[in-house]
């Protein structure tokens, strides 16, 4: 935990709208959170929570046109991103702050060698020679694992197997040394084994390089292992925020409990895993009042209000209404 | 098996939440029922304004043409030395000729000759081409390999340099021409068809139709032949509009349409000839030929949105 | 690649001697048989019988056809019946002026075609892609002929800033080569152009949606090295394919544009040949379009590999 570090990473109050049928619709309503320097924080939630549109709109990745952030900001290291000019957001993407994405198979270029793509980045921010770039590419093919890197450079994302290719990605976007890393669910289209793999790879990482990291996912499990921090995102907004740790132990909403009774436990056989009740609202259509409560089993009067994110414990923000009064489970 | 029932087959149409889910989910159910396929179609093909544009034009067209020797102010080979190359006049509202003959009458008798030509080549295509895409797209094996290799045989040369080495050898005139680009452009439509049919064939419908005896024929008239319609009428609407520049080539080239008849081709011919002394003459029949060729491609654009997903692959 | 290369080549020698044997056919539509064709307006029976001797028409057809077959193996395509010259070096004095013009209209092709194709594609829905839009649906229905005619018209007869026909070498002037070929290939060019640009568009578009375009933005490339790097290599399947099918109809094309041009190319002696039923002629025309055809076909197929890696040279 590095919660004296400086903030890398903050952002504030922010809110994204979707073009849809039905016109412009909110899908991230007032996300607030910090990544601190070479701290990597696990942003949870199920799919539509707005996990992944909160992190693509970091480096303003969302399509314009189809996507617009009326109101917040984030910021990296003091400088609002938000209403940055296209030159200098350029000039951090993939330098400053890089990206890894979901589908490996579908997020790299069929038509050019993987050295091609990785060497593409550097030299545009680092400049040197084509030679010196494919060198650079074949040394972070290396950094990542990946054996004979010196020849594998050469070859078309085809040839490399889905764990190969979440690999290459890493490489690509650690070629630039970049302060921030932000994985957007890195591990979720692969298997078990070399899921593993690759969030041991990029806890080294952090050790080796001490980036930051913002890793999005849907899986506790996986966040357990690698966060420092862990922010829960519901329908939209962030219900808690704690430590890793202590979420793990005692978690301060019942949706966070929800998702950590609904874990599969190694080496537990034969219990039925429990599930939340009910789906996620979709956002034409979201509840008054706390926006879980209709699937929440500790649900009252109180609850009709609209609950704001506020601090219950030092380091720790819950957006329950009622979290005094409840005795919530941890992880079993 | 009854038609309802395959309806099982296709997937679940992914429809978007909103009031038109209803709508679009009826749009996946294609090949299935035809009859309201077809208005599905045609409501399609209605709400898009450019092609409907192109069809009524082109309605027009064939109107005006084929009521040409009723309606045109003048005949089409009234020669009068006394007003040659008017300019657009109360008499002569497009002016005349060398001749002095009126070139919106000729416009008119031209375009029966042209399009007439044009439709002849399509239906020998489509006549060739259809039969023989369909027999090899759905019985496959060795007849399938031969029409095949021949179609490729053909689609080895450009079709107007074919078409007028033929002209060479049985010698000039618009019919020579046309039937020899209909057998020129069969292969077209024949590889549309074929795609189409192998497609149609892989659907689980033909496949239960055989197992309960049904005949080929009867299969290829009732299941296939509506299914493929799709793709055939595309490619008809761009095959016309080919056969249309073709036609004008070939008698602009004086191999076709011979004066003194008028055609568009042959009008443009004599204008090549006149164009340093009067370049006019050239301007009028241009035109027709570009607006008739503008109505074939919106209907055929038209055509390929309103049946959608039954064409992409096909053509 | 290579042997990929060497077995498309040897997969073209049976469709070679179908098709040549297909244009040697050709003469059995001649209605009476082209001794009387060349007879000209007298045909006394003498006469006949000479020039059948002579074109050695009273063997059987098919050693007709292999002997004209053994000599094209041989370089010999024939000589004329009009002027005796070689049918080869004639087509071979020909064949540089329409290949210049191929190219050319080809090359303004795919530069418009793509500029205006990933103008559009880039920006489905913008004014831009309503113009390429219209501009593609104008190009695709004029006949190539008549602008032709309208740019002879307004550049050589009224303005008169380039020459209306005629042709210089490359070698000679290339500046001259390229005032006698501008208005020609850009008469030409309008169907290809608008058929490169709807290809394009509808390929970029699609390419766009794709995740590795995220990718690619996410390492802080300049849109325009988006669009002409990452987007373009992925679109061209498609447009190659068009290129392909516009290269074949373009050499019939040349027919016309040619004479119109009085360009002293392999179309306009094919129009001339078909006039003066020169039927040696013709079928070599033929036999070099079709030969000249399978080999962008070839050509066509060979790129697919060099766009798309992961089709296999086997």
């Amino acid at each position: 935990m590095t919660a004296e570090g400086k903030t890398l990473l903050e952002i504030e109050d922010l809110h994204v709208d979707f073009l849809t049928d039905r016109g412009w619709t909110n899908v991230v309503n007032g996300v607030s959170f910090d990544v601190g320097e070479g701290e990597i924080v696990g942003l949870v939630g199920e799919s539509g929570s707005g996990k992944s549109v909160t992190s693509l709109s970091v480096l303003r990745l969302l399509p314009s046109g189809y996507a617009r952030t009326p109101a917040g900001h984030v910021r990296y290291r003091g400088r609002d991103l938000v209403g940055m000019p296209p030159k200098e957001l350029r000039d951090i993407r993939g330098n400053e702050i890089s990206m890894i994405f979901q589908e490996p198979m579908t997020s790299l270029n069929p038509a050019f060698t993987i050295g091609d793509q990785i060497a593409e980045g550097y030299r545009r921010h680092k400049g040197g020679t084509r030679r010196a770039a494919f060198a650079r590419a074949a040394e972070m093919l290396d950094l990542v694992g990946i054996p004979d890197a010196g020849s594998r450079v050469r070859d078309y994302p085809h040839e490399f197997s889905g764990g190969m290719r979440q690999r290459a990605m890493i490489a690509m976007a650690l070629a630039c040394e970049p302060k921030l890393l932000i994985a957007d669910e890195p591990a979720t289209a692969l298997d078990v084994t070399v899921q593993a793999q690759i969030v041991a790879l990029l806890a080294r990482l952090r050790d080796e390089t001490g980036c930051g990291i913002l890793f999005i996912t849907h899986d506790l499990g996986l966040v357990a292992e690698l966060a420092d921090r862990v922010v829960v995102m519901y329908a939209g907004e962030v219900v808690e925020t704690a430590p890793a740790l202590d979420l793990y132990d005692a978690p301060k909403h019942p949706y966070t409990a929800g998702l950590l009774n609904a874990m599969p436990q190694l080496g537990v056989r034969g219990r039925e895993l429990p599930t939340i009740p009910g789906r996620p609202p979709e956002p034409w259509r979201m509840p008054e009042g706390c926006r879980f409560g209709p699937r929440c089993g500790h649900a009252g009067e109180e609850c009709a209000a609209v609950p704001a994110l506020r601090t219950v414990e030092p380091g720790r923000s819950s957006r329950c209404c009622r979290i005094e009064q409840l005795h919530l489970a941890g992880s079993p | 098996m009854t038609q309802s029932d395959s309806v099982d087959i296709r997937k679940p149409a992914a429809a978007p939440p909103g009031k038109d889910a209803g709508k679009d989910a009826g749009k996946e159910a294609g090949p299935i029922e035809p009859v309201s396929r077809t208005r599905a179609v045609v409501r399609r093909f209605r709400s898009n304004r450019s092609a409907v544009i192109g069809a009524l034009l082109l309605l027009a067209i064939i109107v005006v043409t084929a009521a040409a020797p009723l309606i045109a102010p003048y005949g089409p080979a009234q020669v009068d030395i006394s007003d040659r190359l008017s300019g657009p006049t109360a008499e002569h509202w497009l002016g005349t000729d060398t001749l002095g003959r009126d070139t919106l009458t000729r416009l008119m008798h031209g375009g029966r000759v042209s399009l007439a030509a044009a439709a002849l080549a399509v239906v020998i295509a489509t006549g060739i081409g259809l039969p023989l895409g369909l027999i090899s797209g759905y019985f496959g094996g060795v007849v399938d390999w031969l029409l095949d290799r021949a179609a490729d045989i053909l689609m080895a040369f450009p079709a107007i340099i074919l078409t007028i080495a033929i002209i060479a050898m049985v010698g000039p005139g618009l019919t020579t021409a046309m039937v020899s680009l209909g057998i020129v452009y069969a292969p077209r439509m024949y590889r549309v068809v074929r795609g189409s049919t192998l497609e149609v064939r892989r659907e689980v419908y033909i496949e239960a139709s055989t197992s309960i005896g049904t005949p080929h024929l009867t299969i290829l008239r009732k299941r296939v032949l509506p299914n493929i319609m799709p793709a055939a009428l595309v490619q008809l609407s761009f095959l016309l509009a080919s056969a249309l520049l073709a036609e004008v080539t070939v008698s602009l080239l004086g191999l076709g349409a011979l004066p003194p008849t008028a055609s568009w081709g042959s009008m443009l011919g004599q204008a090549f000839l006149e164009m340093r002394t009067n370049p006019s003459l050239a301007v009028y029949p241009g035109i027709a030929i570009a607006i008739a060729t503008l109505c074939f491609n919106l209907i055929g654009d038209g055509l390929r949105d309103a049946f959608g997903r039954e064409t992409r692959k096909a053509s | 690649m290579l042997r990929f290369l060497c077995v498309r080549l040897l997969a073209m020698v049976p469709l070679l001697v179908i098709v040549s044997f297909l244009i040697y056919s050709l003469i059995a539509l001649v209605p009476g048989g082209p001794e009387v064709a060349l007879a000209g307006s007298n045909p006394t029976p003498e006469r006949i019988a000479a020039i059948r001797e002579q074109l050695g028409l009273d063997e059987p057809f098919l050693v007709q056809y292999w002997n004209w077959f053994t000599d094209v193996l041989h370089g010999d395509l024939g000589t004329s019946f009009v002027d005796s010259q070689s049918v080869w070096s004639a087509i071979a004095h020909g064949f540089p002026v329409t290949l210049s013009l191929v190219g050319l209209t080809l090359l303004i092709a795919a530069v418009l075609g793509l500029a205006l194709g990933l103008a559009a594609g880039l920006r489905p829905g913008s004014w831009v892609d309503r113009v390429s839009t219209v501009t593609a649906s104008a190009f695709m229905a004029l006949p190539y002929f008549w602008v032709g005619m309208m740019l002879v018209l307004v550049f050589a007869i009224q303005m008169r800033t380039l020459p209306a026909v005629g042709y210089v070498n490359f070698t000679d002037s290339p500046l001259d080569w390229l005032g006698h070929l501008i208005l020609p290939a850009f008469s030409l060019a309008t169907v290809p152009t608008a058929v490169v640009a709807r290809q394009t568009r509808a390929a970029v578009t699609s390419v766009m949606q794709e995740d590795y375009i995220r990718t690619a933005v996410a390492k802080g490339l300049h849109p325009r090295r988006v669009a002409v790097k990452h987007v373009l290599k992925n679109a061209a399947v498609p447009v190659v394919t068009a290129f392909g099918v516009e290269a074949n109809r373009l050499i019939g094309a040349t027919v016309v544009i040619e004479q119109l041009f009085a360009l002293p190319g392999v179309g306009k002696l094919a129009y001339f040949s078909v006039f003066s039923r020169d039927f040696p002629m013709v079928q070599g025309i033929l036999l070099i379009t079709a030969v000249l055809i399978m080999l962008v076909n070839l050509a066509v197929d060979l790129s697919y590999g060099y766009f798309n890696p992961k089709v296999k040279m086997s």
